[in-house]
């Protein structure tokens, strides 16, 4: 059997009263696609955040490569934390800074490129992304689709190992929603990263993904291929799939 | 350009501030900026009530020094250590006495010049010293009598 | 049992609260010692600190001149009226340099930078936090302390002995206006006074005075912004809110108090 690249096991999370994650056990595989789907509100971003480490487990563990994150020293844990992106849900940009500088950031801050190689890799992912003439403006100024683009432009522009993905696509028209599908998968066949996304574009989402898993009530309902998700017995697991179909249809 | 304008306020921030700083210090706060131009000596009194770290030195009236610490010594008597000009030369008999100017004015130290011919060396002692006339006392000893 | 327990829950409510009070005081000290040590990593961020200094204290000169000119201004009325009893208004040059050197300068400069940048730094800090951008800099790698709060305490540790100075020099240059030129002092009395009282000590005093409100400025509103999404009371924008307000009365009341503490320590 493949061992996973991140794997959770029985881990706990809670705010106050509320159970986020209730014994979450969930496999990543590396070089696939693994898209998370469940109800809004059901911890789907509190699991990101744990494999990125913004948030800490309460109890169980989460492996990287079979080692335990908890017990890495932190000269790994930024390693990690370096081999990894991740796009917010609200894009996360930094309204005080112009578009070009948001996409530059990560390169200007954590490696020593001279500047013209951090021009030359901005302009290439801006140029791939459709997104022109906005250098100097800000955040602000852009539509929610075009900020969208932005974050997606700055998560890929160090070339990581690991994306993950907080709703890429919610907020788009049909047609970007469809360029940022192919987009996330073309450079996953041409990269071989790994993904992870939070997604509702059911099921758009599955023809770019090899694996989807559903969490509900804090843990993880189904993990499987998107052909066994169609044909899953469980109710709650059919109940979500076709409560989505339906409201596809509308 | 942006960027050039926001240096170009800060250096003229930066500027006047360093103004003011200089101004407060060395006009206000008599910093020395370029090494020691003076010396120092001793001298011991009976009482300096009223003395404070900064007053004034002086002699005929005119400034030539100040006063540097104010210490109790071994004997319970005042030490106090005056930086004086360079240049000034002080004999071995001169006078240091407490003075006020005015009534209610600050007290500063006089230096009655004597008329010896051996020269008083840096760190060395005034011998000869007169104590801040207690003007509390002066009025009761004459309200009462005694004088 | 149950007598013994509303014996002691007073007790254990006070422990609570001690305990606390302590281990928040810790965590706002390491908040500004590793913000501190991480203004010296490299590389340096001159352009970001530099854009600090022009918000805090280029901005702040208008306001700081203005503030320093009317309480100069009224000192020299105060101190001429009450000195004027005991016929000795001379001294008019002596108190109104000295209690601006030693006191006023530093605080009211204190208090007019937190509520103009301080109010701001805590605004700023807390929208970050809450629209994920802090967050998003973890995930970048980049440390949030070293990227958002260094360069501010960096500036401020500049600026606020510089603000403070010019506060000093116009408060003196108002005292002259009221007390000189309305009240018919000589101004060479008035500037001789000045000179003749004001010691070393006193101005270095009042320069440690206002590096330690520089600290406790940006240490407090930085913090407070840093730590919105940890508030019990309020998310999102209520949260911000409320944190720019306990920022500012925060620093406040910490100045004040810093304040006594010090002159104790330096007189």
């Amino acid at each position: 059997m493949r061992e996973p690249l991140i794997q959770f096991k029985n881990v706990f999370k809670r705010f106050g009263d509320n159970h986020v994650l209730n014994g979450t056990d969930l496999s990543i595989y590396k070089g696939e696609i693994t898209t998370i789907i469940g109800k809004s509100g059901g911890g789907k971003s509190v699991l990101l955040k744990h494999i990125i480490g913004l948030l800490e487990q309460d109890s169980g563990t989460i492996l990287f490569e079979g080692r335990p994150v908890s017990d890495m020293k932190k000269a790994e844990r930024k390693a990690l934390k370096r081999k990894c992106s991740y796009m917010f849900q609200g894009t996360a940009l930094f309204d005080s800074l112009t578009i070009y500088e948001n996409i530059a950031l990560p390169l200007k801050e954590t490696t020593s490129l001279s500047d013209s190689e951090i021009n030359r890799r901005v302009r290439d992912k801006m140029d791939q992304l459709d997104l022109h003439g906005i250098d100097d403006k800000y955040p602000s100024q852009l539509s929610g689709g075009m900020k969208k683009r932005v974050a997606l432009a700055r998560a890929l522009v160090t070339d990581p190992e690991i994306i993950l993905f907080d709703e890429p696509t919610t907020g788009l028209d049909p047609i970007r929603k469809k360029a940022v599908h192919e987009m996330i998968s073309d450079y996953q066949q041409k990269f071989g990263f790994t993904g992870v996304v939070v997604s509702h574009d059911i099921p758009d989402i599955f023809h770019i993904s090899q694996r989807v898993a559903m969490l509900n009530d804090g843990r993880i309902l189904f993990e499987g291929n998107p052909v066994q998700l169609a044909q899953a017995s469980d109710p709650d697991v059919k109940e979500f799939i076709q409560g989505l179909y339906i409201n596809d249809g509308n | 350009m942006k960027n050039t304008s926001i240096e170009t306020s800060v250096g003229i921030f930066v500027l006047i501030g360093l103004v003011c700083v200089g101004y407060l210090t060395i006009k206000l706060g008599k910093m020395e900026l370029i090494g020691d131009n003076n010396y120092p000596v001793y001298a011991k009194f009976q009482s300096v009530s009223g003395l404070k770290k900064g007053s004034h030195v002086e002699m005929a009236g005119v400034r030539i020094g100040t006063i540097d610490s104010i210490s109790l010594d071994k004997e319970s008597k005042a030490l106090v250590k005056m930086k004086i000009e360079n240049g000034l030369v002080l004999t071995d008999d001169v006078i240091a006495s407490v003075k006020t100017a005015g009534m209610i004015g600050d007290k500063y130290i006089r230096i009655s010049p004597g008329g010896s011919d051996v020269i008083l060396k840096p760190g060395e002692m005034i011998t000869e010293t007169e104590s801040a006339v207690d003007l509390e006392e002066l009025i009761s000893k004459y309200v009462f009598g005694g004088v | 049992m149950l007598r013994l327990s509303i014996l002691i829950s007073p007790i254990t409510a006070l422990g609570r609260g001690a305990t606390f009070i302590v281990q928040e005081m810790g965590r706002i000290a390491m908040f500004f010692l590793r913000s501190f040590a991480l203004i010296f990593s490299r590389p340096f961020q001159i352009n970001k600190t530099t854009q600090q200094i022009y918000f805090i204290g280029a901005k702040s000169v208008f306001v700081i001149c203005l503030t320093g000119a009317f309480t100069g201004m009224v000192l020299g009325l105060q101190g001429y009226y009450t000195l004027v009893k005991f016929g000795s208004t001379g001294f008019l040059g002596a108190a109104v340099a000295l209690s601006l050197i030693r006191e006023l300068g530093p605080v009211l400069t204190a208090i007019m930078v937190t509520g103009r940048a301080g109010s701001a730094m805590a605004a700023e800090v807390g929208i970050m936090r809450i629209s994920e951008e802090i967050d998003a800099l973890e995930t970048m790698d980049i440390n949030p302390l070293r990227f958002l709060v260094s360069p501010k305490l960096a500036a401020a540790l500049i600026s606020m002995p510089l603000l403070t100075a010019l506060f000093d020099v116009v408060g003196i240059l108002g005292g002259y206006l009221t007390g000189s030129l309305l009240l018919g002092i000589s101004p060479g009395v008035y500037f001789m006074r000045i000179e003749t009282s004001v010691i070393m000590d006193d101005v270095t005093g009042g320069f440690i005075k206002s590096v330690v409100f520089a600290v406790v400025i940006v240490t407090i509103c930085c913090f407070q912004g840093y730590f919105t999404h940890t508030r019990a009371e309020g998310f999102g924008a209520k949260g911000v809110s409320l944190s720019t307000t306990s920022a500012v009365v925060i620093s406040c009341v910490l100045i004040l108090i810093t304040d006594y503490v010090l002159t104790s320590f330096l007189l």
